[in-house]
């Protein structure tokens, strides 16, 4: 059965970080207007990201020992937050965060965690995940990519696809098939960190319906990786990942996607009062909604810092969270062009341009809304 | 007593006392005090009054559970308003009336106070009459009530003789909604825990319907809407005193009346045609969603109210806005 997500409050220790993020936020984001800032955790910055890494705001989380902060969840919470909420370009080490550094503290040797975990915390490390594949999407127990032993280590040849920002990343954790056939689902697939730059690595960015570029393919052919390019144990690469999405699904970036697009209609209402008064009810449901999925990300986020794994709450809060940064843009369109005749600035028709454009990926990324209603359903013990 | 086991105690007070043939018995205008009798004996009314005018002294986190399950078991009695009710009078320093009492909104004319509806009316002793700014008691032994003629509700019009007015501190409309966004919620969690069950025993084409997806997909998103509404509940029922904040309640109540629908669809889907009997006790709940919906206002109403609030907030964005007004520190 799924656990009862009741309200908890942050730490005033966590709470209190967001000063300082808000302080440095003002003034790095000062001249960037809302169309690029509704990039989200889209945005690619190798500079921005860097400036955060002097400040010890990447890998937040991670061991002191590896240059990480020692931190809970909730700072992190705090710190995803602010760096969302003003619309910061946080692509470049935001998996590598989020995603790829857990992984290898948790699963990694004490070499791997000694060689990656210092590079992402300096932003010198950005990392990409390689799942999807052109016959594995969903069906992610498909994957056709295969590591076959060598001598020395490991021979990689297959094909990523949907790889986001894999041309500008050093490092991919990629799950692929050690032993076995696609047939045989879960057992024999195991994750590989693979090196973008090693022989045989071709990256091929892919532009996408809003004229930006942010995915890509990525093919591998006889890519030799060394022994140690394996990451936990071989064969249990299904394991590690499904034991990591309570952290990918829950979080504020499943929440906050639209989020500077809100705020730009906010503005834009402020200086009309005409059109505030018809907008207030759509506006205020907007912030009913957000109050709800912040308390219960929240909740998760407490769980996580217990050392529960949430994973089923977390498809819970994903899926309505993602239909709430879905709704924005469609109720926001709805609610200019109610009045044709009353003039709209520019950057906000951009910004709702391109949000109404990549909002469907919301509810793909991480998990599309069939799968996560799937796994709710078997949290309710119905299959 | 933990809030667990203060809820776990009034859970079983309701599972003897307020079984759904008890339910049945308020909508058909049969005599209910035994359950009333219960309440007053369990000194649960008294639970958010001052413990030195003889309360128990809680404050809303503490009793969010005993609203939740009062929903749960679709209490036909103004339970939770009379517990609020309570703790205002006494802390004005007016000596509460003896009985069930309900809030509502009313008006003020030629010297009587009219509610057009009453939420638990017909069962109630006394109505506080919200009169925006002001309200006012009114005593329904002197009073004209009119039952709405909803087949099995409870509210009802109440017009009578204003009295004195009601020197209490506190925002009666967000109490009104507050209570019904907890009542709202235990009523999807009963519909929910319903419509899993009966899934789960109704087999068609040899199989449980559990076991198609078409049907599993709309089990997830009930269960979605009602974590949802239960957490928003929360925040209405939220803080150290018997007072709701108000964008919190309307947070609440905007939340649990926009699930409410929802979910009580979901239920009928998967329930067909049995599911619209009388004899099922799933339209003890799900009538109630759709009027407890609009009790106090609907969630275009307080949305509204949220919207303005946050139109009116100098240049704070949306996520400040959220912050400071709905997760106060406590």
């Amino acid at each position: 059965m799924i656990q009862d997500l009741s309200p908890v409050a942050i730490p005033a220790e966590d709470e209190a970080l967001r000063g300082e993020v808000r302080a440095f936020l003002d003034q790095a984001l000062r001249d960037v207007p809302a169309d690029v800032r509704a990039r989200s955790w889209g945005g690619a910055d190798a500079g921005f990201s860097r400036a955060l890494a002097q400040r010890g705001w990447i890998g937040i989380t991670f061991p002191q020992e590896y240059g990480g902060a020692g931190r809970s969840a909730f700072a992190r919470f705090v710190l995803a937050e602010e760096l969302l909420n003003a619309g910061a370009p946080v692509s470049m080490h935001w998996i590598a965060d989020r995603q790829s550094g857990p992984l290898i503290n948790k699963f990694g040797s004490a070499g791997q965690r000694a060689f990656y975990l210092p590079r992402i915390c300096r932003a010198e490390a950005f990392f990409c995940i390689g799942m999807s594949e052109p016959g594995s999407g969903s069906d992610l127990a498909s994957v056709r990519t295969r590591a076959e032993r060598t001598g020395s280590g490991w021979r990689l040849n297959g094909q990523k696809i949907w790889t986001t920002n894999a041309f500008n990343c050093h490092y991919m954790i990629a799950l692929v098939r050690t032993s076995g056939t696609a047939e045989d689902r879960h057992k024999g697939l195991s994750q590989v960190i693979v090196d973008l730059s090693l022989p045989g690595v071709e990256v091929r960015p892919i532009t996408d319906i809003a004229g930006d570029t942010h995915f890509s393919e990525v093919f591998f052919t006889d890519v030799e990786l060394a022994a140690d390019a394996l990451i936990g144990d071989e064969g249990a690469g299904w394991q590690q990942v499904t034991s990591e999405l309570a952290f990918e699904r829950s979080g504020p970036e499943r929440i906050l996607s639209s989020i500077v697009l809100v705020d730009s209609w906010l503005d834009f209402l402020r200086a009309d009062p005409a059109a505030a008064a018809a907008a207030a009810p759509a506006l205020g449901r907007l912030a009913t909604h957000l109050a709800t999925l912040r308390a219960m990300s929240m909740a998760i986020t407490e769980k996580l810092t217990r050392g529960e794994s949430p994973v089923v709450e977390a498809a819970l809060v994903k899926d309505l969270g993602t239909t709430f940064e879905q709704e924005i843009p469609v109720l926001i369109a709805d609610a200019l062009g109610a009045d044709p005749d009353r003039p709209v600035p520019e950057v906000l028709w951009r910004t709702l341009a391109f949000v109404s454009q990549v909002s469907p990926s919301f509810s793909l990324r991480g998990g599309t809304r069939e799968i996560l209603r799937g796994m709710i359903a078997r949290g309710l013990g119905l299959r | 007593m933990t809030d667990d086991m203060l809820t776990d105690a009034f859970a079983k007070l309701l599972a003897e006392h307020c079984g759904p043939q008890v339910v049945r018995a308020a909508e058909a205008g049969e005599d209910v005090s035994d359950l009333w009798r219960a309440f007053e004996d369990s000194g649960f009314l008294d639970a958010l009054v001052a413990e030195d005018a003889g309360g128990a002294g809680l404050g809303l986190t503490d009793v969010a559970g005993l609203v939740l399950a009062a929903g749960r078991a679709a209490v036909p009695l103004p339970f939770a308003q009379t517990m609020i009710a309570r703790a205002a009078l006494a802390e004005a320093g007016v000596r509460a009336p003896a009985g069930r009492i309900t809030l509502a909104a009313g008006r003020l004319a030629d010297g009587a106070v009219t509610c057009p509806a009453v939420p638990f009316g017909l069962v109630a002793d006394w109505v506080v009459a919200d009169l925006g700014g002001t309200a006012r008691l009114v005593d329904c032994a002197a009073a004209t009530v009119t039952a709405t003629g909803v087949y099995g509700s409870l509210t009802a019009a109440v017009r009578g003789p204003a009295t004195a007015t009601v020197e209490a501190d506190v925002d009666w409309a967000a109490a009104g909604a507050a209570v019904h966004a907890g009542l709202l919620a235990g009523a999807m969690e009963a519909v929910m825990a319903m419509t899993l069950d009966y899934a789960a025993q109704r087999n068609q084409f040899g199989r449980p319907i559990t076991r198609f997806q078409a049907v599993q997909q709309q089990l997830s998103v009930m269960a979605e809407e009602v974590f949802a509404a239960r957490m928003a509940a929360q925040f209405g029922l939220r803080g150290p005193s018997f007072r709701p904040g108000r964008l919190q309640a309307a947070m609440a109540k905007a939340r649990t009346s926009e699930a409410a629908p929802r979910v009580a669809a979901v239920g009928h889907a998967v329930h067909g045609a049995i599911g619209m009997t009388q004899e099922l006790d799933l339209q003890l709940h799900t009538r109630r969603l759709r009027e407890w919906r609009s009790a106090h206002g609907s969630e275009s109403h307080w949305n509204a109210v949220v919207g303005r609030a946050l139109l009116a907030a100098g240049d704070t964005g949306t996520l400040d806005f959220v912050r400071a007004e709905m997760f106060p520190p406590l």
